[in-house]
């Protein structure tokens, strides 16, 4: 198993912590001029998302965590569990809700995520930063209105409510910011 | 091909920084230049190095004439030992500007390669120049920085003040006080070993007492463990004190000097202690400096020193929160 010492701390190394797998987000060298070095930490433990602080003696090592990030492609739901293909392998994995979380209502058949892999099994799941959906529910918008100032709730075909402007009606596409949530255009097929 | 673009030739610092680098070093020199204290040059590149264990020196070769294959030269970590060869030879008070240079420091307060003001006062003790200190930092921050007056607080009180926890009991206490903070064992400071006490004392300053220390003034600390003496006389008593002190401002540690230690027999079973140490804790050993010891023999006027890091007062006076902010070229652009 590959260890990392304090000197190769940096944000974004995958590292064990307490059994779990977890990403150094800061790293922080303390030391008194004639004194013991100590590098301060935190790190956010990649199941729960909870961040932590903790403080190794300079020259200590932590367990490397076999965390990857990898693209796969969103297959389908079978209700219980999401399936995703590697599009170079073509090896399917099936990651749970904790693993997919919100980006649940986002997913379309036939995109492309970014699934992180704990020893090969999903630990999250994050949609495309932007994804196109239809939409299934609105109320009628005002004839006219081509502002967007004000605008209305819209449910989309994966199941997510979004704000869009009242020009917009059911049965169009719109391109969605899946980080804010927010509506970003109208879309074509 | 096309040239690569590297946005990182250009400085770290603004010139605005090097002005003030300019400004803050030319007031230090003129302070101590009218006091009379003389300024000196010494060999960055030694035969010998410092034996604290928490020090490393960087390490170089020289070959040519006089070293036909080849010998090993050690970069300062201060310039400390040649310096008291010239005050042991009757330079009086002497000060030097320059850059030292430490191996494995490298973050928000540190680089391997920053410099210092080393200055040897003689005649004076440990609390005689922490006063003169008091002077020389206010002057080179005077328009800068509107600080109150300075205060000195023991290393007792200020663990006691700060941690609630008295830094001379045993190490379970600051184990203990350790692991009721989130920081001790199993998994992390846990590296520590039970019975290395200066660590765990090291644990508990930097996380809770070094942070507060120095708010809007500068703050001495004082009368440290007698196992954390380095250079300093130790005043007997119960417990032994180290004649040493700390400057701090904003929770940096600016400066570190001592009552200087003139007994060279006590200062060569220092060095055997430290690299006795180096050797059980599988650090390179390095060679005794003799010279210094012989100095010291020849006689060591009673003195005071301190080494005070520039960059981080230069950091201070500015208002920025790391070093590299006042670095023309820190490491990672050197």
């Amino acid at each position: 198993m590959t260890t990392y010492s304090t000197n190769e701390f940096k944000p974004g190394l995958k590292v064990m912590l307490d059994g779990d797998p977890c990403s150094i987000i800061e790293n922080e060298f303390v030391k008194p001029g004639k004194g013991q070095a100590f590098n301060r930490v935190k790190i956010r433990n990649l199941k729960t998302g909870r961040v932590i602080e903790r403080t190794y003696k300079s020259g200590d090592t932590m367990e490397g965590a076999d965390v990857i990030d990898i693209e796969m492609q969103y297959l389908y739901n079978d209700g219980e569990f999401w399936h995703f293909m590697n599009p170079e392998s073509f090896e399917q994995i099936a990651a749970d809700h904790n693993a997919v979380g919100d980006a649940a209502k986002w997913m379309k058949e036939q995109d492309t995520c970014m699934v992180t892999l704990w020893n090969g099994v999903p630990l999250s799941v994050e949609p495309p930063h932007t994804v196109v959906l239809k939409i299934v529910e609105t109320d009628p918008g005002v004839r006219g209105d081509t502002s967007g100032g004000g605008g209305k709730p819209a449910t989309l075909d994966t199941g997510a409510v979004v704000r869009v402007p009242l020009f917009v009606q059911v049965g169009e596409l719109v391109k969605v910011n899946t980080r804010t949530g927010e509506y970003i255009s109208r879309a074509k097929e | 091909m096309t040239a690569e673009y590297r946005p990182d030739w250009r400085p770290a610092a603004s010139t605005g920084m090097l002005q003030l680098r300019a400004r803050i070093v030319s007031r230090l020199r003129a302070f101590l230049d009218n006091q009379g204290v003389l300024e000196v040059e010494t060999p960055l590149l030694s035969h010998c190095a410092a034996t604290d264990v928490h020090l490393r020196s960087l390490a170089t070769r020289y070959t040519g004439p006089g070293a036909p294959g080849g010998r090993t030269l050690y970069l300062h970590t201060s310039p400390e030992y040649p310096m008291k060869r010239l005050l042991a030879a009757g330079s009086g008070s002497i000060y030097q500007l320059c850059k030292a240079f430490r191996d494995g420091e490298s973050g928000r307060l540190h680089n391997p390669e920053f410099t210092l003001l080393e200055w040897y006062q003689v005649g004076d003790d440990h609390h005689a120049l922490m006063g003169r200190i008091a002077a020389l930092v206010g002057d080179a921050l005077y328009g800068l920085l509107d600080l109150a007056p300075a205060e000195t607080i023991t290393y007792r009180e200020a663990f006691l003040h700060y941690a609630g926890v008295d830094p001379f009991t045993d190490a379970a206490a600051l184990i203990d006080w350790a692991h009721r903070h989130g920081l001790g064992p199993p998994d992390t400071a846990g590296a520590l070993p039970a019975g290395d006490l200066d660590g765990w004392r090291d644990l508990v300053l930097t996380h809770a007492v070094e942070p507060n220390l120095g708010r809007g003034r500068l703050v001495f600390v004082h009368d440290y463990p007698a196992s954390q003496a380095a250079l300093a006389c130790v005043r007997p008593g119960i417990p032994p004190l180290a004649e040493r002190f700390e400057l701090y401002l904003e929770g940096v540690e600016l400066a570190n000097g001592y009552h200087e230690l003139a007994d060279a027999p006590e200062l060569g079973r220092r060095f055997d202690t430290d690299l006795e140490r180096r050797r059980v804790l599988g650090l390179a050993t390095v060679p005794r400096d003799e010279r210094l010891l012989a100095a010291l023999a020849a006689g060591l006027p009673d003195c005071s020193g301190v080494a005070i890091g520039i960059d981080r007062l230069i950091m201070l006076a500015a208002g920025a929160r790391a070093i590299d902010s006042v670095l023309a070229f820190p490491l990672e652009r050197a």
